[in-house]
């Protein structure tokens, strides 16, 4: 296949279609800065429900069918990285800790 | 709000900016890898990840492709994956009220998972709007993420990302992106409600389907629990240099 071929440009823009409405019609919907407290209250609660979900999916869940949980050396280094994050406030350190103990894990034979 | 403190809480985000930039680089990498294995053109894999712009659903799509998936079932998975951009963008959208119908809806386009993260950390530091810090939580995936998939395409296979455990970047990135958003019980509740709920919905019903049932329900958890002293999560944020 010719590295200039084309052929998936169309799935890229029905992607881009399945996805900009969700990013783009609460910015754009009129009267969404008039919502009731709660609501407010709700979506700033979704950030961190959201991250925190996408974190656990990503660590706990297999891609497998039907999906499987997936214990191991991941996890952990998800959780180191939490820690950190938690003790030094930043995130590179964190995402750092988590990455060098995974690679020494395997490094050892003592991982997947 | 003065420009001294918005410019310290630029600085704070530049920091974080470079976590998600250092590990979108290699994860865009891994993408590039798998779309050669999938039979996608360079082209393919440049214009997917500038037009799509979302990791999850162009890993997901790459693997479709390469099982021969009909476009219809790529589409209803990106739908999926990506339902939870909805929650981005309404909490974004106060901070954006003021701001053209045109710079929103190109705003939108860039509004990934680490955009709303930095960005939304930023503007609750400042307590208001800044184009720039937008700009820049954008920057800091979009250039990382396109050009990874480009060199991972070209690298096929040079670079063994799972030995390195570069794989674990970005829960353990997503995982810190949230504790830094936690700056009460509240936000604690919704986060352990979102994980209380994510992984059994998942493995029910596939990583997709959790990851929005976490991300839906698990605010009501923060809800649920009496609002404490008065939280000034701007404060609380700009101290710890953190979203």
């Amino acid at each position: 296949m010719s590295q200039l071929s084309l052929g998936l440009i169309p799935l890229a823009v029905l992607m881009w279609l399945c996805t900009y409405p969700s990013r783009a019609l609460p910015m754009l919907a009129p009267g969404i800065e008039r919502l009731p407290a709660w609501a407010v209250t709700y979506l700033r609660l979704a950030g961190p429900a959201a991250l925190a979900a996408l974190a656990a999916v990503n660590c706990l869940i297999s891609t497998d069918q039907p999906p499987r949980l997936t214990l191991g050396v991941v996890p952990v280094a998800v959780a180191l990285c939490a820690l950190v994050v938690a003790r030094t406030r930043q995130l590179l350190p964190g995402v750092a800790a988590a990455v060098v103990l995974v690679a020494v894990t395997r490094a050892l034979g003592a991982a997947a | 709000m003065t420009g001294d403190q918005v410019q310290e809480s630029r600085r704070n985000m530049l920091g974080d900016a470079l976590a998600i930039a250092s590990y979108a680089l290699p994860v865009g990498m891994v993408y590039g890898l798998l779309t050669l294995q999938a039979h996608f053109s360079l082209a393919d894999v440049v214009v997917t990840c500038m037009v799509a712009l979302a990791g999850g659903a162009q890993f997901a799509a790459a693997g479709l492709v390469k099982d021969h998936a009909p476009w219809v079932a790529i589409a209803g998975v990106t739908l999926l994956v990506n339902a939870r951009h909805l929650l981005y963008s309404a909490s974004i959208a106060p901070y954006t009220v003021g701001r053209s119908r045109r710079e929103r809806a190109v705003m939108a386009h860039f509004l990934t998972d680490e955009t709303f993260a930095l960005a939304l950390a930023h503007f609750r530091r400042i307590g208001q709007f800044d184009a720039r810090g937008y700009w820049i939580a954008a920057a800091a995936i979009f250039f990382p993420w396109t050009i990874g998939g480009a060199v991972g395409y070209l690298a096929a296979g040079a670079v063994d990302t799972t030995r390195l455990g570069l794989d674990v970047a970005f829960p353990a990135a997503m995982a810190g992106l949230s504790l830094g958003m936690v700056s009460g019980r509240r936000d604690a509740a919704a986060a352990i409600g979102a994980v209380a709920v994510a992984v059994p919905v998942g493995l029910l019903s596939g990583p997709s389907v959790g990851l929005v049932a976490g991300a839906v329900i698990g605010p009501i958890f923060g809800l649920a629990i009496p609002a404490g002293p008065a939280i000034d999560a701007t404060r609380s944020a700009a101290e710890q240099g953190l979203p």
